[in-house]
Order: structure tokens, then sequence, then C-alpha cells
């Protein structure tokens, strides 16, 4: 067989470049342009307003590092990760679990009640709690404090001890759904055949998901652990709109403080888009080098 | 032995009637927060902080009124409608043709594309929002709605192109070169061929991107700061809380105006939205 020289491959696949090619302008202006561009911004001392720019090498980077603000930021972030992602993958575990069984009838119906707060606005979902929450006979409260709970208002949203927490509980609820979701799509993977079988082996209950079922949606797990880590690394719209990284600073995640160093204003300071673009690179970094680690350990786990 | 039989099938039915019976008392507490906006949007000011009811004493629709016209939200309504509309025209149109591409043909360089592709999913928005705020600005598009509308089409096409590319890549060979074989060329195989097999492909991505344009919050707030009339409407919607903070009322007006077109769209749509979620598991 005579292959054919590049240039005649590529002239026959000139149609494929062409397809390609209205999505690859798109992709390149608004993904690959502004990762190459942010490398490049954080390198200068600009306020973003004004064309004069300075090259600072890496000036911006050492400040970062050194900024008690920023570290507290990057922490948090993965605080809010680590506090979020089991509760998401537990719950909505067992959830599924129950609404995977054909015979409960109302089933579809509390899928779909679960999976509302997914449909509905995050930035709506923020400043709605921001009512439910509020110490000033706000429902939450009413509830507690109906219910002989709690004695006084809590102010959940006010307070720097119950503020994360709060934000945390809301995001779990405004995200479950989906978690649920993949969790029916991994247990719709799992025969009927399995259960039957297991069933006249006598295995149940505890047996029959420990070592028959888990081991099949194991694969699943991974990657919607994957899945979940990342998203829980990026909730800028729930805590700005529920908290704006208050008080003092308490629920400020990494995304909130890129925002608030590159464009808000009202504290009196410029803004300072260089330095917040090194802030970005570097959490977007961290973020990388998370989903790599991950990632390795998916290609390990598929090949054993 | 029937009696035993009788005895487990009743046993199992008491069994999944207290199931339903929790769910059903857990499915009120979760649902309750968007039935408490709902039910504000109508109420008065001071019943709004009353109680715990949901029914309104008399229905206030002058609270929606005012949102509306007094807080423009009827503008940042259709603003958000445009936005989403041509976005999601733009994602099916590029992403479509690029998955059919990917799924089904080989071409040098291919690799290399799908490469640079998947290592962009997990990119956080925080990382690329300040030089797309400086893009728009220095091609004089943040003024107006072209250019947001272009950058939330550009956000996350990738998942969209696998879709695509996975259902592409299983409609049998067959029916193309039957095709080729009445003449029929690259354009005409995809426009009549292919594109009409994969109406559920378009609608899964069509209702992700509707999802995502409609509900979108970093981008829009960062490219409006300085226009506020292009404002969408999960902004238009802060921006009220933080000009008019004492009209609780109109605020869930605004918040249920916002909110309520994609709950219904996805009480209609139901099945595609499942699609579109577990597609980013499955593939």
């Amino acid at each position: 067989m005579n292959r054919k020289t590049l240039f005649q491959q590529i002239y026959d696949a000139r149609w494929c470049y062409i397809f390609v090619f209205p999505c690859l302008v798109i992709t390149s202006l608004f993904v690959l342009y502004p990762i190459g561009m942010s490398w490049y911004f954080s390198l200068l001392d600009w306020t973003g307003f004004t064309k004069d720019a300075k090259f600072i090498g890496f000036q911006n980077y050492i400040e970062a590092v050194n900024d008690e603000f920023f570290w507290n930021a990057f922490f948090r972030s993965f605080i809010f990760m680590f506090g979020t992602v089991p509760v998401k993958i537990i719950l909505g575990f067992i959830i599924a679990v129950f609404l995977n069984n054909q015979v409960l009838k109302l089933a579809p119906f509390f899928r779909t009640i679960i999976f509302m707060p997914v449909v509905t606005a995050i930035a709506i979902i923020g400043i709605v709690m921001t009512f439910v929450f509020s110490p000033f006979n706000g429902p939450a409260n009413k509830f507690l404090m109906g219910m002989n709970i709690t004695s006084g208002p809590i102010d959940f949203l006010g307070d720097p001890n119950t503020v994360l927490p709060t934000v945390m509980g809301v995001y779990v609820w405004k995200w479950l759904g989906i978690t649920m979701m993949y969790w029916l799509a991994a247990l719709q993977t799992v025969p009927q055949d399995v259960y039957d079988a297991a069933k006249i082996d006598g295995a149940q209950g505890f047996k029959l998901w420990f070592h028959i079922i888990l081991p099949i949606v194991l694969p699943f797990a991974i990657v919607i652990v994957l899945v979940e880590a990342v998203g829980a690394l990026n909730v800028f719209p729930l805590i700005e709109t529920m908290t704006a990284g208050g008080p003092f600073f308490s629920s400020e995640v990494m995304e909130v403080y890129i925002f608030r160093t590159a464009f808000v204003t009202d504290s009196g300071t410029m803004p300072r888009l260089g330095y917040a673009c090194a802030a970005g690179v570097f959490w977007g970094v961290a973020v990388l080098f998370i989903t790599v680690l991950q990632g390795i350990w998916i290609r390990k786990t598929r090949r054993l | 032995m029937s009696k035993y039989l009788n005895f487990i099938a009743e046993r199992n039915q008491i069994r999944y009637l207290v199931i339903s019976v929790i769910f059903l008392i857990f499915s009120f507490f979760w649902i309750y927060p968007l039935l408490w906006v709902l039910s504000a949007s109508l109420k008065t000011d001071f019943e709004i902080w009353g109680g715990l009811g949901l029914i309104p004493e008399k229905l206030i629709w002058e609270n929606f009124e005012r949102a509306w016209f007094g807080a423009n939200m009827g503008r940042y309504f259709f603003n958000t409608l445009i936005i989403t509309f041509f976005s999601v025209t733009i994602v099916v149109i590029t992403t479509g043709m690029f998955g059919y591409v990917i799924g089904r043909y080989s071409f040098p360089g291919k690799k290399i594309l799908v490469g640079i592709l998947i290592s962009t999913i997990f990119i956080p928005q925080g990382y690329t929002i300040i030089p797309i705020f400086d893009l728009l600005n220095n091609l004089n598009l943040s003024k107006n709605l072209i250019g947001l509308t272009l950058a939330t089409a550009g956000h996350t096409p990738v998942i969209y192109i696998l879709l695509f590319a996975g259902y592409f890549s299983r409609i049998p060979v067959e029916l193309e070169e039957a095709a080729k074989m009445d003449g029929a060329g690259f354009i005409r195989i995809f426009v009549t061929i292919m594109l009409p097999l994969t109406k559920p492909v378009v609608a899964t991505v069509s209702i992700l991107q509707v999802l995502h344009a409609w509900n979108d919050f970093l981008l829009p707030l960062v490219i409006t700061l300085a226009n506020p009339g292009i404002r969408t409407l999960s902004v238009g919607v802060y921006a009220f809380k933080g000009e008019y903070f004492v009209d609780w009322s109109g605020m869930a007006a605004a918040s249920v105006i916002t909110i309520l077109p994609i709950i219904v769209l996805f009480l209609f749509m139901q099945k595609y939205f499942v699609e579109g979620v577990q597609g980013a598991v499955k593939g």
C-alpha cells in the first residue's frame, strides 16, 4: 500500500479543517488566548483601566505568596472542597440507591424535586439564602426557634464561625441533584441479573452493596469524585452573592479573592488586574495539578 | 407457603410506604426555600417576615410590576433571552461541526486538536475572566450584547463536542457510503443525512447551554460592571439587592422572574437535562 504524502492527506481532509474552524476560533478567543494572556498580565503592574502597564517580572507572585489573605483564601477553597465533596458523594449515593428501585412508584417525582435547585440560577440561590438565613425573622431561625432547638436567633452569615458551614450546606443542597444523577447513571449500568444472582446466593443488604455493586460502580465513582472536586473549587457565584467573602474575609475563597483584587474598588484601593492575574495563574496551576494527579489515579484503577 | 409470600409482599409494601413518606417530608423541606421565594414574591414586606406560611393573604401582583419596570428586570429579561438564544445557536452549530469531524474522520493534526481541547476542561473561570474582559474592551464589544453572547458561547464547549463526537461515531458507515454513491458531497451528507439523526444530542446540548447561559454569573457580572444596560437577570437581581435592599417583595419577584422560566423548561424537558448531566460521567 502506498502511503499518501502529508500534503495529499491534508488536501483530502480539507472539509474536516473547514468544519473544525468556527469552533476553533471561538475556543481560541475565549479559552486559549485568555490562558496565555493571564500569564503575561501576571507579570505587569497594571490597573486595567489605563494603558500604562509596567513590566515587573515576578513581583506579583512574590507579593501573593507573602499575602496572608491569599493563603487564607487558598486553603479555604480546599476546606470547602473537603467539607462538601464527601457529603455530596455519600448522600447522593444513598438517595440514588433508594430512587433506583423500580418498585418505588414516586421515585421520578422525588428525583425531580431533588434536582430542582440544580436548574435554579446560582446567584439567585445566593441572594434568596441571605433572606432564609437572616437573623431578623428569617425562615431558618423562625423554624429553629419555633421547634425550640435554639433559644435566640443565630446570625448564620454574620458570624465568622458559622458562615462557612452555612455556605457549604447551601452548596450541597444546590448541587446534590447532579451527584444523584451521576450515581443513578452508574447504578443503571449494573445489570438486573447481578441483583438476581446475588439474591440466589443469599447476598443481601450490606454484603450485596459492598462486595457486588460497589466494585461495579467504582470506575464511575472515581470520575464522579474528580468532577465533584473540581466543581467545589469553583464556587464564586454562591459565595459572592451570599457573603461577598465576609464577614471579615472569613468566607473568602480563591475566586472571590481574585475578583476582589481585580474589580472591587469600594475600599478605596485601586483595582489591580496584574496582581489578580498572578493569583489566578497560581490558582489555575494548583487546580490543574490536582486534576492531573486524579487523572493518573483514574488511569491506574481502570487498568486494574 | 402462599401465606408466607403474602407476608413478604405485605412487609415490602409497608416498607415502601414508609420510605415514600420519609422522602415526601424530606422533599418538602428540600423545596421549601424555592416555594418560600415564590410565595414571598406575592406577599407584602410585612407578611414575608411575619411567619413561615406559604399562602399569601392577598396576591400582590404589583411586586412584579415594580421589579419588571422599576428595577429594569424587563430589560434584563430580554438581554438574557437574546444572549441565551444566540449562544445556543452558535454552540450547537460550531460544536456539532467539530464533533462530526472528530467522531467520523481521521486527519493530520486531529490528535493535537483533541488534546488541546481536553486539557482545557478543568480550567477555572476565575483564571480566564480578566483577559476576556480585556479582550472584549479592546475589540469594542464590551458595550453591547455581542461580546457577552460570544464569550458565553466560548466558555465550555468541550463536553458538547464529546457528546456530538460520541453520537456521530456510532452512526453506521453504510448510510454515508450510499449517499456518496449518489454523488452527495461532504456538506450535503452532513446536513441531509447526519444532522437529522442527531436530534437527541442537539436537544441535550441546547438544554445544557440554555442552563449555562441563563444562569451564568461571573462573566456577565464582570463584563457589565461599567454597562448596566446589558446586564443579565442574575446580575440584575444582584444589583437590585445593592440598590433597593429594603424592597424584599420586589426582590423576591425579580428572583422568580429569573428562575421560573428555567424551572418550567426543566419540568417539560427533564429527559434531556438528565441525559446532558449524565453524559459528563458516562463519557
